[in-house]
């Protein structure tokens, strides 16, 4: 019995939260890697595209609940991706028409575009402000949670109890999703094909007659595509607030670096390898060993490895040994 | 001379926007935009040795104005005797731990040949050693946080002038410097932005959450001035006369005794201020032309042009014998001091170290845009650019507002979009900035004063 409460109190703590985090993450992460890989530039308005999508999510979430619109136990904000989706998509092609395509026809080095992406995260950041404001919004309707803990201990007689908030479950189902079929665009079609062909050698791709331009307006299209359902489904999980995904493009970096940047496998396992050891390293697992230890052993601290505050630390920590030791990432990086 | 006439040209009208600015608003605010501007320069003259001189990427300009700030702390900052006996012997143990960690890391990775067992061994001595740390500075963390947590809270500082502490705050970003060029000065450049602002952000967090340290998120106010207290210059009987023979026109069309008391008590509260900040202006201008003359003179030596030649083509200088790592680590470790130096200036000026205040946003992402608008590789376009772009980012609100005023006079006072942009105007200073970069990206590459190369 002590044994399954202490499964129970994992599950609970750790492993549910960090698999919804981790899919928020690897959803950014491949974003970043696939605009790496084809577009060759790190791109420092990650964030803030993200949170261009996510406005729209909560702008319109907003808009349907005035009309009477909702999508029963769900929030409402599902209902809006796809016109969330279409909004960023004409924005990112807005910005790659007017800034990214000079550079990359003049084929700028990469720092370069870096640095004018740069340039795009803050006029990103001041039209979102503009428009929406910097303060924090909640935009989560429905039904809260799928599984209660006082229902599970009724149900199961246990003395831990099992939360499952809908917001979990739907970023895990809906990542498994998005995700599956991202892969399956990229190995079974002609497009995707001529996109990892594009990102491994591009003069070849190029005298195998790849359109470029076909291959850049994809690449941005399924970009916005990830961008927006990654933001929006962090928004329902934690809240919506620009300045905060901002900061969410640091380990965001960090997950697509530790898989192999411009490897989209690699980027979606990278999300998960920061979020675990985010979680775990910050757990006080008191309450983990008070179950499986005998009486005597029982700890009286916390049994924490490193405090919360050090959660973001702790991805950044996790780069930088993995750029010292294996710079290409955990998967071989740069292809797709 | 005509080499620098748009220099000359270019400050001129930086100068005069600030005058413009004094005659405006007020005297405060420009000498306040003109201090500013001089410690954005340095951390522009920083960040310009490493990316204009050598091409190196450094996104982590936030960690080391941080630890600037810090040594402000830890050098002005009177010490705190009860938390140093409750917790001092113990704190000092555990840097002692650390050092031992790092010699014996480095002679294991002398003498033993790279095998696992090294790899076993240091990994070892890491894990070991942060047990033991974790065992002697926990309940000393908790000791020193808790005397008298108000007020004080930490270790304190050394006590010392705090003039020497912008030394010390170069010497501290030195040494992190060394640190992350050793562990990231090979990725490409990319990698290496990406690796510099996380680390970066790694350092910003551990001065937040290290409570004993500089109190973290808690702050540090009342820091030591190397400049005289407005409240002091008030009651001073040589400085009221001063003001009182500076304004002597305005104060003898006064018509009773009382009023002119009153009038000269206003004159002689602002004339602090301003006088307190000229006092800062003065030393920050000190500072910048000292740099501005090392760094000129280092740009046109023999070892500028061998930097050069590394920037322009690593391969070829490696060839003709350059070591091109040791001259990187060096100029990376330089580049840093400079800004760590702008960090410690800035604590000062504002006499207040809040660790919760750096930001990526403004201490990196400013400071990149700065040298880019400036003109990379350009001493004077660096400082140009410091100046130009941090006075945009403090008079965007203003001129935003003046501009909404302007577009939306015909509409009511209660129209919503209007009040909605008005609310806003703030934010327009990240549309400015970055429009602002994206047009020098685009149409003039190089900077405003671009990069000048004397032929011998």
């Amino acid at each position: 019995m002590d044994l399954i409460n202490a499964v129970i109190v994992l599950l609970n703590y750790t492993i549910i939260p960090a698999l919804t985090y981790g899919s928020q993450l690897a959803l950014g992460a491949i974003f970043v890697t696939l605009i790496y890989g084809i577009l060759r530039f790190a791109n420092f308005a990650t964030g803030d595209m993200m949170s261009f999508g996510t406005m729209f999510a909560v702008l319109l979430t907003y808009y349907f609940q005035s009309i009477g619109i909702s999508f029963g136990f769900l929030p409402t904000a599902l209902l809006t991706i796809p016109f969330a989706i279409f909004m960023m998509i004409l924005y990112m092609l807005l910005i790659d028409q007017t800034v990214f395509k000079y550079y990359r026809i003049k084929k700028s080095p990469p720092v370069q575009l870096a640095m004018v992406s740069v340039g795009v995260m803050f006029v990103t950041q001041a039209v979102i402000r503009i428009i929406i404001g910097p303060t924090d919004r909640r935009f989560l309707d429905g039904e809260k949670f799928i599984l209660k803990a006082t229902e599970f201990k009724e149900m199961t007689g246990l003395a831990e109890g099992l939360t499952i908030k809908s917001t979990q479950m739907i970023t895990i189902v809906v990542t498994i999703i998005v995700v599956a079929i991202m892969f399956w665009f990229l190995n079974k079609t002609k497009t995707g094909t001529s996109m990892r062909a594009y990102s491994d050698n591009e003069d070849l791709a190029l005298l195998s007659g790849i359109d470029p331009k076909k291959v850049v307006l994809i690449t941005w299209i399924i970009a916005g595509i990830l961008a927006t359902i990654g933001g929006i489904l962090y928004g329902l999980d934690k809240s919506y607030r620009p300045f905060v995904y901002f900061n969410n493009m640091l380990p965001i970096f960090a997950a697509a670096i530790v898989g192999g940047i411009g490897n989209p496998y690699g980027a979606f396992f990278g999300g998960y390898v920061i979020a675990f050891a985010e979680i775990f390293l910050t757990y006080a697992y008191k309450r983990f060993l008070v179950y499986i230890l005998p009486e005597s052993l029982e700890p009286n601290s916390l049994m924490q490895l490193l405090s919360t505050d050090y959660k973001f630390a702790i991805s950044f920590s996790i780069l930088v040994i993995v750029l010292i030791f294996r710079p290409s990432g955990i998967f071989e990086g740069k292809r797709i | 001379m005509r080499n620098y006439l748009n220099i000359i040209v270019a400050y001129s009208i930086m100068m005069l926007l600030i005058i413009l600015v004094g005659i405006f608003q007020s005297w405060s605010i420009a000498l306040t935009i003109f201090n500013y501007c001089m410690i954005s320069a340095v951390m522009t003259l920083g960040a310009n040795i490493q990316w204009g001189y050598a091409g190196l990427i450094n996104f982590g300009i936030m960690g080391y104005t941080a630890l600037g700030g810090l040594a402000v702390v830890l050098v002005s900052v009177a010490p705190v005797p009860e938390a140093w006996s409750v917790g001092g012997v113990n704190m000092m143990t555990c840097l002692g731990i650390i050092i031992i960690m790092i010699f014996s890391t480095r002679y294991i990775l002398k003498n033993i040949q790279k095998s696992k067992k090294r790899n076993y061994l240091i990994a070892g001595i890491i894990i070991v050693g942060l047990i033991l740390i974790k065992i002697i500075a926990g309940p000393a963390i908790e000791q020193i946080e808790a005397v008298d947590p108000a007020k004080t809270g930490f270790l304190g500082g050394l006590g010392l002038p705090v003039l020497f502490s912008w030394i010390v705050g170069g010497l501290f970003a030195a040494g992190l410097a060394f640190i992350v060029g050793k562990v990231a000065l090979g990725l490409r450049a990319d990698y290496l932005a990406i690796a510099t602002l996380l680390i970066a952000e790694i350092v910003v967090s551990i001065i937040k959450h290290e409570d004993w340290l500089a109190r973290g998120v808690k702050n540090v106010i009342g820091l030591k001035r190397p400049a005289p207290y407005e409240i002091d210059l008030q009651t001073s009987p040589w400085f009221i006369n001063l003001v009182e023979k500076f304004h002597s026109a305005k104060l003898d069309i006064a018509n009773s005794l009382s009023e002119r008391q009153d009038i000269l008590n206003q004159l002689v509260i602002d004339a602090s201020s301003v006088y307190v900040k000229l006092c800062f202006a003065g030393m920050f201008l000190v500072v910048v032309i000292i740099l501005l003359i090392i760094t000129q003179k280092a740009l046109y030596s023999p070892w500028g042009r061998m930097m050069r030649a590394i920037r322009d083509n690593e391969e070829a200088a490696s060839a003709m014998g350059k070591n091109v790592v040791k001259q990187h680590l060096f100029i990376f470790i330089l580049g840093s001091a400079i800004v760590g130096i702008a960090g410690a200036m800035m604590v000062t000026n504002d006499g207040l170290f809040t660790p919760g205040s750096y930001r990526p946003m403004r201490y990196t992402f400013v400071i990149w845009v700065m040298v880019i608008v400036g003109g990379t590789g350009n001493n004077f376009g660096a400082i140009l650019g410091g100046f130009v772009v941090w006075f945009l980012w403090v008079e965007a609100a203003p001129i935003a507002l003046f501009f909404i005023n302007l577009f939306t006079a015909h509409l009511p006072e209660t129209n919503e979009i209007k009040v909605h942009l008005i609310n806003s105007a703030p934010y327009f200073r990240f549309l400015l900035v970055g429009i602002g970069l994206l047009l020098i990206m685009r149409f003039r590459p190089q900077g405003i004063i671009p990069e000048k190369i004397i032929k011998q």
